[in-house]
């Protein structure tokens, strides 16, 4: 085994020098401080500041990670600084032993940790991956809210198909019970994504690709799309309201009370490039239209192609 | 025929808008002023070099003995002067890209959401294809060869192809600021949105062949470092007595070998959906992208660890050097790199967790990437030990590969992160990504080939270069990454999406602000970097170190002068273990003339690699604008070129053995009337490339 490492002699510093290089460091110090105070609530509006099952079950899993992995930093940010001071050329009092280059027991520390911290990981990761599935549906005792969600450019339509109702840029459920949403894209692929509640998940033509989430209490987040798709992509941010049941049948009822029905040809003037500032409502959805908009892209379904391009 | 109908024959869909100055006079807004301030620099450059060269008489010897040769030694010297006017345009685009954001939180900015997609698109591909990879070949080319004791790689005339490719794609990119515009689809180019129905333009087109020519190159580069490692090694040389750094050449190249395919066939693939109305990856009649994305990352991925590996090399050779000793766990390390090779293949598909497969498959591909934790673990730690009893000197090259192993275990901290799927799914496409894979590439390799640079410099040019602008560079690399990066990792857990031309929440804006000063902190790096140069430039006689061996390193490129003779060795060496010039130093016997001389036959240079960089650009950016007859010509030229080669017998020149010994018997002259010196006095004037010989004793 190698010798342990001698401490480092350690040098007073003058009071009148310290005191100097206080100063110089003063202002670090309190942009530093106050950082972090005015920057805080950046973390709030991530998955840290979880307002769901599923958000909050990675955060979970996030620090667990973290913990573990402060046990492989951690010595190299310790050793790193350590051997290369200790070692310097300058200083007279360390070995120096050139044709030293091999030690099993040390070839044993060096590779038996890390095998066993990935061990330790993949153990979590294997249940983890597998708990928080994004299409593994979310124990409840209600039914989930079913939507449709397809990605525009560069906007976001969601399709309720049991209550035949559709909103752009808004989506909105009952807080008591989770949501199932199944995706598709009209345009490029894109990446849903409500930070708050749960992860993300690729939304793409001709294709459809599930998530599950809920929201632990009534609140508003902010969802987005975080695959580059063109030059309205900086906007494309929807409203995400998770309403008690009672608001959440009010706000179906209004929505209800629009006129204009979302069928193919409303789809098509809809898909056509732009951003959308405000929410929007459509008072009812042609039966099945999330398919014939999969169908749009999918080689398979020829004849509902050729129907749609007429 | 019609006005029209000519034109286009003639100059295909180029026209007056595709010039940013017109651009800039149609729309007299900042956006269109900057990127036609960027045009113009291209071409105030491109003409500034021209009267320079003109001015000093110097094209006669830029094209008779630089571009024309095939020396290993200039072509890798040229590709590293390629890497540095690359970095120094995408840096600069960094900062924008960085103000920009800083300033656009509710408000517009400076630059359109256009121009703001090209600048991190040409960002990306620039940093990867035209910084990151010419600046480790150009290394492998300088070094390999002479670490492994031969006279040149294996096909001299192949090297000089694949550097003018490479140059043919960085004109490429570097003509699209003044002619046309550049991609919108990120360095990874993901159709369907760059295929035709949603980019028409010529963005894409010289995305493609841009990235086509390099990765030509590239390929060509793996497979001639290959053959040269396998079949060019000196007598005794056994793989397993190879330095670290051609360990990891050899690693890197056979991923170039393997990785590089996938990216011609992805990039050639998107070309035939673009021009030939190919479905391949379109939405629609059967078209699908995923086949480009798992295509992409099968490279994507192998080709992270090209450019890491071998700066784990560079540190390897550094940290060994600076500390005196020899590297600790070399079995270990080369183990470990060739592990890590071997891994790369398997675990493209953390690219995209979030693409919709089951648990299983991204739990397999998360545990795989974990993996690639250990061996990497166990070369940090290698080289950690490697300093452990030994004399450690805080050079600009040490304190870089201090600085690395410190801020890249950082990096390693949030990849571990990464390959959890559940956190991949909460940070992906996030700027925490952005800061996850610049906390390891800009450690992983941009200071390892910094490092490298400043470390072999003095073996190319014969001086060393000045250390106090070297340390005040490594302060501002190393402040300015950490107040550009760790913002963005609290950003990216605050939901912060990654591409975003603007945002809409004023709790990002101070973290963006802290990232706009590390930004500019960081080319004012680059920019210290470059004063280095010059001021080393003008005291070299102070640093000449013309016997060739300023660090008491140990492996062969030492043991000749500096800069070494065009046939590197007068006679071939003879190895007999590991670090074989520091045990001939120890045996006094490393600066002895050679028993015989013999004539040396050296490539004569050749036409053929600018000829074929030349065509290949050509019929890049005859594919670009569709002018058809400039992409036919360009396209025949590179192979006529070829073929005429191939019937040229001529192709070598003698170097007689009288001459050799001459220039032999000069630099051992100088050898004997040079003082010794000992570590301590390295970076004072009075090393002249002279090692004092081991023991070295460290006086009080």
């Amino acid at each position: 085994m190698p010798n342990t490492v001698e401490s480092p002699p350690s040098k007073g510093a003058s009071p009148a020098l310290r005191s100097a290089s206080l100063a110089r460091i003063a202002p670090v110090l309190v942009v530093a401080t106050l950082l972090p105070l005015g920057g805080c609530g950046v973390l709030d509006h991530g998955m840290l500041g979880a307002a769901g099952p599923v958000a909050d079950q990675t955060r979970h899993l996030f620090f667990i990670v973290c913990g573990i992995l402060l046990f492989v930093v951690g010595p190299v940010l310790l050793l790193t600084p350590l051997f290369a001071w200790h070692y310097r050329l300058s200083n007279t009092k360390s070995a120096y032993r050139p044709q030293w280059g091999f030690n099993w027991p040390l070839e044993g520390l060096i590779w038996i940790p890390p095998i066993l911290i990935v061990v330790l990981l993949a153990v979590f990761l294997w249940r983890d991956t597998h708990r928080l599935d994004p299409y593994k549906p979310l124990a409840s005792a209600l039914p989930p809210t079913e939507v449709q969600a397809v990605a525009l450019d560069w906007k976001w339509l969601f399709i309720y198909p049991e209550e035949g109702v559709a909103s752009v840029n808004e989506l909105v459920f009952p807080a008591d019970r989770p949501v199932h949403i199944s995706l598709t894209s009209g345009t490029v692929m894109q990446s849903f994504f409500i930070p708050k509640l749960a992860g993300q998940i690729y939304a793409m033509a001709g294709m459809t690709t599930q998530m599950n989430l809920a929201a632990g209490a009534p609140g508003t987040f902010r969802g987005e799309n975080t695959q580059f798709n063109g030059m309205g992509f900086q906007n494309q941010k929807f409203q995400v309201r998770a309403e008690p049941a009672t608001d959440y049948r009010a706000w179906l009822a209004r929505a209800k009370t629009d006129g204009r029905t979302l069928d193919m040809p409303a789809y098509k003037a809809l898909s056509v490039r732009s951003v959308q500032a405000e929410p929007s409502r459509y008072g009812a959805v042609t039966p099945d239209l999330f398919k014939a908009i999969i169908a749009l892209d999918d080689a398979g379904a020829h004849a509902a192609h050729k129907e749609a391009k007429q | 025929m019609s006005g029209d109908e000519l034109w286009y024959w003639l100059f295909g869909r180029l026209d007056a808008k595709a010039l940013p100055f017109v651009r800039a006079y149609d729309h007299p807004v900042l956006s269109e002023f900057i990127g036609a301030g960027a045009g113009a620099m291209v071409v105030i450059g491109a003409v500034g070099v021209v009267a320079l060269l003109t001015y000093m008489r110097w094209w006669r010897p830029l094209f008779l003995d630089w571009l024309t040769s095939l020396d290993h030694k200039k072509i890798g010297v040229m590709y590293v002067v390629i890497a540095g006017v690359m970095l120094t345009r995408a840096l600069i685009e960094a900062v924008l890209m960085r103000t920009q954001q800083s300033l656009a939180i509710n408000a517009p900015g400076i630059v359109a959401p256009e121009h703001f997609a090209q600048l991190f698109s040409t960002h990306g591909t620039i940093m990867i294809f035209f910084m990151a990879m010419p600046f480790l070949t150009g290394l492998i080319n300088y070094v390999v060869p002479l670490q492994i004791g031969a006279r040149d790689v294996a096909f001299p005339l192949l090297n000089s192809i694949s550097l003018m490719l490479t140059a043919g794609g960085a004109g490429l990119v570097m003509i699209s600021l003044a002619i046309g515009e550049f991609s919108t689809g990120g360095w990874s180019g993901y159709p369907p949105y760059t295929g035709k129905a949603f980019q028409p333009g010529v963005g894409p087109d010289y995305w493609i062949w841009a990235v086509t020519l390099t990765s030509l190159g590239t390929t060509f580069s793996g497979l001639n470092f290959a053959a040269t490692i396998y079949k060019k090694r000196c007598p005794g040389m056994h793989l397993m007595r190879m330095p670290l750094f051609s360990w990891t050449a050899l690693c890197t190249s056979i991923l170039m070998i393997f990785a590089m395919p996938p990216l011609t066939l992805a990039t050639a693939l998107l070309a035939l959906d673009r021009y030939a109305d190919f479905h391949f990856f379109t939405n629609d009649l059967g078209g699908n992208m995923m086949n480009y994305v798992n295509l992409f990352w099968l490279f994507g991925h192998p080709e992270v660890y090209i450019i890491v590996l071998p700066a784990f090399g560079v540190y390897s050779e550094v940290i060994s050097a600076f500390s005196s000793k020899e590297l600790y766990g070399y079995t270990s390390l080369v183990l470990a790199t060739m592990a890590i090779g071997v891994l790369s293949f398997t675990v493209w598909l953390h690219h995209f967790f979030t693409m919709g497969q089951s648990a299983n498959i991204n739990a397999v591909f998360g545990i795989a990437t974990m993996t690639i934790g250990i061996p990497t673990g166990v070369k940090v730690y290698d080289w950690i030990w490697t300093m452990f009893r030994g004399e450690v000197r805080f050079t600009t090259q040490m304190l870089f590969s201090l600085a690395f192993i410190v801020t890249f275990v950082l990096g390693g901290f949030s990849g571990i992160l990464l390959a959890v799927p559940p956190i991949d799914y909460v940070v992906h496409n996030t700027v925490f990504l952005v800061a996850h894979f610049h906390n390891v590439i800009i450690p992983g390799t941009l200071f390892g080939m910094i490092a490298g640079y400043q470390y072999w410099f003095p073996k190319a040019f014969g001086f060393r270069l000045v250390e106090g602008w070297g340390k005040i560079s490594f302060v501002c690399w190393v402040v300015g990454f950490y107040l550009a990066f760790m913002p963005l990792y609290v950003l990216g857990l605050g939901g912060m999406a990654r591409r975003s031309q603007a945002l809409f929440e004023p709790d990002y804006r101070p973290w963006l602000i802290v990232a706009v000063v590390g930004a500019f902190l960081l080319l004012t790096a680059l920019a210290t970097l470059f004063v280095q140069l010059v001021v080393s430039v003008r005291e070299r006689e102070r640093n000449r170190v013309p016997v060739g061996d300023p660090w008491d390193a140990r492996s062969l490129e030492w043991s000749v002068s500096a800069p070494p003779p065009e046939y590197n060795f007068a006679t071939i060496p003879q190895v007999g273990r590991r670090d074989a010039f520091y045990w001939r130093k120890a045996a006094r016997g490393a600066y002895k003339p050679a028993d015989h001389y013999r004539d040396i036959t050296v490539p004569k240079n050749s036409w053929v690699g600018p000829f074929v960089g030349l065509g290949g650009a050509a019929c890049g950016f005859g594919l670009v604008w569709h002018i058809w007859w400039m992409t036919i010509l360009g396209f025949a030229g590179v192979w006529i070129t070829v073929v005429v080669r191939s019937f040229v017998r001529d192709t070598h020149r003698v170097i007689p053995a009288a001459e050799v010994e001459a220039t032999d018997r000069r630099w051992l002259d100088q050898a004997a009337s040079a003082h010794p010196i000992p570590r301590r006095l390295e970076e004072s004037p009075e090393n002249f490339g002279l090692a004092e010989p081991f023991p070295a004793p460290v006086p009080a």
